[in-house]
Order: C-alpha cells, then structure tokens, then sequence
C-alpha cells in the first residue's frame, strides 16, 4: 500500500511500459502512471482532458491476443499491461485548394486515391480509441458519401491509430477530416437562425447594450456575470431565462 | 520471341509455388494455344498466355515475373470457359502478380494517375486497378 | 422471402442511372427489394489466391450485412459486385477450412456459412418477376430499337456463377425482346471491355474499346445495353478517345431501356451521366420527349 499525492492509500501494481515493469498506484491513468514511472512528456501528450488525441496508447493484457487502444490521459492501468505510447505515426495530409474544391467524391479519389486500396480488413475500427467505424466511413468515401462520412467521423480526435493498423496504407483520419472539411463547408445546410442572428448584430441592435458595458469597470463586469441567472446543469432545450437583455 | 529451354532436370520451383497460391498446376498445360487464340488482350502482352505457361513449365521465373503478361491480363476469365484441360488460368496470372506484389513493389502508383482519370473514373475501376497491381 | 438490395460503391456515384433507374423499374413492376442500410465495398473482384484470405473479408462482410438485415436473398445490379459477391458466397458455402478461418478473424461479426443467395439483377428479372409480367406491364414497347447485348465477363464467367450460358448466353436477348426492342446479337457481347487495364495499360484498353463498337456497327445496331459500370466507362465513355467516324454507339445500362419501356418518370433515368448519343437516339426515336437544349 502506498499513499499517492492525493493522500488516497492506492495499491501498487505492476504495467510493463515499453517492456519494462514498474510498480504504479493502481487507479492512475496511464498517463499519470508513465510520469510515475520517472518518464516526462515533452510531446505526445496535450490536452490532458481526452479531447486531443496526442497520447495514443496501445497495450496488451496478459493471456490475450488482441491489441487494445486508449487514450493515455483517459484510460486507468489494470495489473500486467503492456503498453507503449504511439504519439505519432506518418500519414501525410494533402494540400488543395479549398475554395475551388467542389465537395464531391471526385476530391477524395483525387487526393487520397489509396482509399480505393481498402479491403475491409476493420483493423482500423478495432484499434480506434473513440470507437469511431472507421472502416464505415472509408466505405462512404469509395461511394463519394461525403456527408456520411462527416457524420460517421464526428468524433475522429485525429490520433491517428487507424493509419498505424491500416494495411492498404490509408491516411484514414486526414481523409475523413477532408471530408467533414468539404461537408461543413460546402455540403451542411445553412442554419437561418444563425443568418438572422448575424444579421441583427450588423445592422447595429445591439451596439447600445456593447457600448453599455464597455463603460463599466471590472468590479461591475464580474458582478453581472456571476449575478446572472444560470441554466441549470440538467435541462432540455425549453428552458428559457427569465429575462433575456441580450437576445 | 524465342524462349530459352535449359539442357538437364527441368527446375519446378516456380510451378510449385504458383500452386502454392493459386492451387493451380500449370504443369498440366498441353500448348493447344486455346487461351492465346481467346484472350482479348493477347495482342497488348508479350509473350502470350500460351508461351508464358511454356516459361513456366520449364522453370523460367525470372521470364515470367518480367513478362508483360500477367499485368496485362484484363481478368475477364474467356481462357478458364475455354481451355480444355481446365486449368483456372486466371489464377495462375493472380499467382504471377502475387509473386511480385508480395515483394511489396507496385506496378501502378495510386497517386501517380493524372487527377482528370482518378475523377472520371467508377470506383469499381480504381478498387480493381490497386486490387491487381499495388501490394 | 425478404430480398436485400446491395447497390455497390459505383451505383451510389458514377452509376445513378443504373441504380434511379432500376428501382424505379421494379415500383413499376411492383416488386419490393430493401436497400442495405450498412455495407462496405465488395472489392469489385474476387481473389483469385488460395492463401490469402484477408481480400475475402469485404465481400463475406457484405453478405454478412445482408444476413443481419434478415434477407433470403441479396441482389445487386453492378455485374463486378454479383461476381465477388456470388464467389466468396460460394467460398463460404463450400470450403469449411476457409469459411472456420474468416469467421474466427471476423471476432466483431456474427458467423457467417452462406444462408444468404446473392442473385443479379437480371436474374430477378428472368427468374421472379418473369419476361411475360414485364411484356404486360409495358407502357412504351421500344419497337424498332435494334438493340444488342454486351454481356462482358462477371455475369458469365466463371460458369458456376455466371446467371446463362458462358458461351452462348441469351438472358439479356430475352430481356431486349421482352421491352418489344429488336434483340441482335453481335460479335463481341462476351467479350472483355479491357476492365481496370483504363487505368495501368490504356492503350490495351482503347484497342477493346475499338473492337466492342466496330463490332457492333457491323451488326447494324442502334444501341449496346449492359450491366456492368466499368464495361459503361470503357465501351460507352472511352468512345471519345476514338474519334470513331459515324459518331457515338449509345450504350445504356439495361435498367434504363427498362424503365423507358415501363414508362416510369424519365428523371430515374439520369441520361444525363450516360455517354454521348444515348439520350439523343431515344429522343430521335420518340420514345422520351425531346430534351430543351442547352
């Protein structure tokens, strides 16, 4: 039993990072685990909070033939991993021309025509830390879907294990981020609520209540802010504040 | 085109090893010339598909891994409808190809087709493409 | 029976003549297929290796989608999807060893043995529907049309798979006739369009290309119908590479000539991603309305 930081008594287990053992507080994430461990990260580690995906990590477990994924700064050490970090891996993005670009399948065979090279092998779907179905939204590519596959590849953190495991050599996540590229940009229906919103501010409706606030001083600013009547942290979309000067 | 037939014990590694890929024997060819007189695509290979099991049979790999040949091979399969000793013939031109693909070298580069084609072109035509000639 | 329609990565790009054409034929016909709601590229051919199986996986996982989906029977309309598809069913139907091995490396997929039948389009057509529920349900017999067949080689060969006769098939003659066209048979209608050589040898290709329309003149046609995309690309499309005198074959997908003859709306259609000459002799011959030109 060891006492970490926290002054919470944690046990000691064993993970194996890049072959060699070392004894870590269980319930550390195996981010925290390597720094533990003595390593410091100069890269391969970012936002801490899951969202970057700079800390892939693959591991095994004992007794087990699969490889399995995670984030370093989200996934928790079990006893007897084996682990090492692939904070990067080689899958060069193309460069193109984004206001010619017609958003079209055309564009992909065009840039990335080793899409085509894809065997459905699911190599990339089995390692993704974000269970994204990669493989699905490589085949909405080949059919030119590129609004599938924005949606397919939604919570692709561009970590890039999928390139790692890919056996036809596919760049998986630079195509898929081309893809939500051309859809956002050129494909996704144009929200009118926003149109109007932006118009309002342009034609000037709420330069009086800016200019309000730009007089006030910093004691005044964060007694408004703090005062402010806040949504409460389970709601649905309904909920409207009482009074609502800004909108 | 001439082929050359060494004196001695007829070298049969490179039959075995197409049967190892492809379970075809290419050994059990006649020479009737069926698949050569059938195959639309005879005219744009060199040597045909007839002299290219002839390389074979007589353990000529080097020939036949260089012959144009396989790469030329369209894959229509009119030689399997009509050879008469039922040789699977599109296999052992699959087994040519894997023999080279499988040393990781590519006989058409993906990135290398001018971007007018890669646009015109159906995907059935690309997956196929990279399918027979990338590794 | 529940019958799954798989349309192939071609039909939902580069062919939506073939697909917007086809189902809009069977509403005419009133004959239901469900599209598969997930599906992957087929692989558009069948691994000819005995040792690797891996390029099996796309086309069982297709089949294996198709399972999920509760289908009998899967059918397709891109002749290079029917043949990989059709294959690897025969694959997983018949080699234990090999269908043990692909369902152990598919962990994320439920077994698979070949419950489901893959059948053609056109096979639907003959076998389901039947030539005399087309006749009666004609509502623009294509009279006068001479129209021939271009078969190409994935609804044929091998035999065990082809949907007729490798060497003297009539499925798509039988078709011809049953839209009230003129069915003629031609030289080169199983022949190779040249496939994926487009792209690695062209000058092969064109060399196909050549001999498919020079062949078809001969037989004083007005039209090729076919089955098969990269067949429309290499015997349709590539006809401008030619600079052929005489001006362009037209080459329609058969669905399109169906739905014309069944009178179903002309947008299904689509003539507008056909090579040129297609729609223009269908104009010329009164059988769809004169298109305002641009």
């Amino acid at each position: 039993m060891t006492t970490v930081k926290t002054g919470i008594a944690a046990e000691l287990i064993p993970i194996y990072i890049m072959g060699k053992r070392y004894l870590v507080p269980e319930a550390l994430t195996i981010m925290k685990a390597i720094e533990y461990a003595g390593y410091q990260f100069i890269r391969g580690c970012g936002c801490r909070g899951g969202v970057c995906g700079a800390c892939s990590t693959v591991f095994r477990r004992e007794g087990d033939y699969k490889i399995y994924s995670g984030l370093a700064c989200q996934t928790v050490v079990e006893p007897n991993m084996h682990l090492a970090q692939i904070p990067f891996y080689p899958a060069l993005r193309r460069p193109y021309d984004y206001a010619a670009a017609v958003a079209d399948g055309a564009i992909v065979a065009q840039l990335y025509p080793e899409v085509f090279r894809c065997v459905a092998c699911n190599a990339c779907t089995k390692i993704c830390p974000m269970d994204v179905q990669v493989m699905d939204y490589i085949g909405a590519l080949k059919r030119g879907d590129l609004a599938l596959a924005a949606s397919i590849s939604f919570d692709c953190i561009q970590c890039g294990l999928c390139a790692s495991r890919c056996m036809a050599e596919i760049p998986q996540y630079h195509v898929a981020q081309l893809a939500r590229r051309l859809y956002g940009g050129k494909l996704a229906p144009r929200a009118e609520h926003l149109a109007a919103m932006v118009g309002r501010i342009s034609s000037g409706a709420y330069r009086a209540l800016l200019g309000e606030l730009k007089t006030m001083s910093a004691k005044q600013l964060r007694e408004v802010y703090t005062g402010r009547q806040m949504e409460p942290a389970m709601t649905d979309e309904s909920w409207r504040p009482d009074e609502n000067v800004g909108l | 085109m001439s082929v050359f037939i060494p004196l001695g014990v007829l070298d049969d590694a490179v039959i075995r090893k197409i049967a190892e890929i492809s379970g075809e024997n290419a050994g059990r060819c006649m020479q009737c010339g069926t698949c050569s007189a059938v195959c639309p695509m005879v005219e744009s290979m060199q040597p045909s598909v007839r002299q290219l099991m002839l390389l074979l049979q007589h353990g000529q790999s080097g020939a036949a891994l260089e012959a144009s040949t396989a790469w030329t091979c369209a894959a229509c399969h009119t030689c399997l409808v009509r050879c008469p000793r039922g040789i699977d013939i599109p296999r052992v031109m699959e087994a040519i190809r894997q023999m080279v693909l499988r040393e990781n070298l590519d006989r058409i580069n993906p990135r290398g087709i001018p971007a007018e084609t890669l646009a015109a072109v159906p995907p059935i035509a690309l997956v196929a493409a990279f399918r027979k000639l990338t590794a | 029976m529940k019958i799954s329609y798989y349309p192939g990565c071609t039909l939902k790009s580069k062919a939506r003549n073939f697909e917007d054409s086809a189902l809009a034929s069977l509403a005419a016909l009133g004959f239901e297929v469900t599209e598969l709601e997930r599906w992957n590229c087929c692989g558009a051919l069948f691994s000819l290796t005995t040792d690797d199986l891996l390029h099996q996986l796309a086309p069982v996982r297709v089949l294996i989608r198709a399972q999920q989906a509760g289908a009998g029977k899967v059918t397709t309309l891109c002749s290079q999807c029917y043949n990989t598809l059709a294959r690897a069913n025969r694959l997983m139907r018949e080699d234990e060893e090999k269908r043990n091995t692909l369902n152990q490396f598919m962990t994320e997929e439920p077994d698979y043995h070949g419950q489901v039948e893959v059948v053609h389009f056109l096979q639907l057509l003959r076998d389901e529907i039947g030539w005399e529920r087309i006749r009666a349900a004609l509502k623009r017999p294509l009279t006068g049309l001479k129209v021939a067949p271009f078969y190409g080689c994935m609804l044929l060969r091998p035999k065990e798979v082809g949907i007729d006769s490798p060497v003297k098939p009539s499925i798509l003659m039988d078709f011809i006739a049953a839209l009230g066209a003129t069915p003629t048979d031609f030289a080169a209608a199983e022949e190779c369009c040249g496939a994926y050589q487009v792209l690695a040898a062209p000058e092969a290709g064109l060399k196909r290309t050549r001999r498919v329309v020079e062949a078809a003149r001969a037989s004083g046609v007005d039209a090729l119908v076919l089955s098969c995309p990269l067949c429309e690309y290499n015997i349709g499309k590539q006809q401008q590479e030619l600079a052929a005198p005489g001006g362009a074959l037209p080459v329609f997908y058969f669905s399109q000539l169906l739905a014309v003859a069944l009178g179903a709306a002309e947008e299904s259609c689509r003539f507008d991603l056909n090579a040129a000459g297609a729609r223009e002799l269908l104009e010329e011959r009164g059988l769809i309305a004169a298109a305002a030109r641009k």
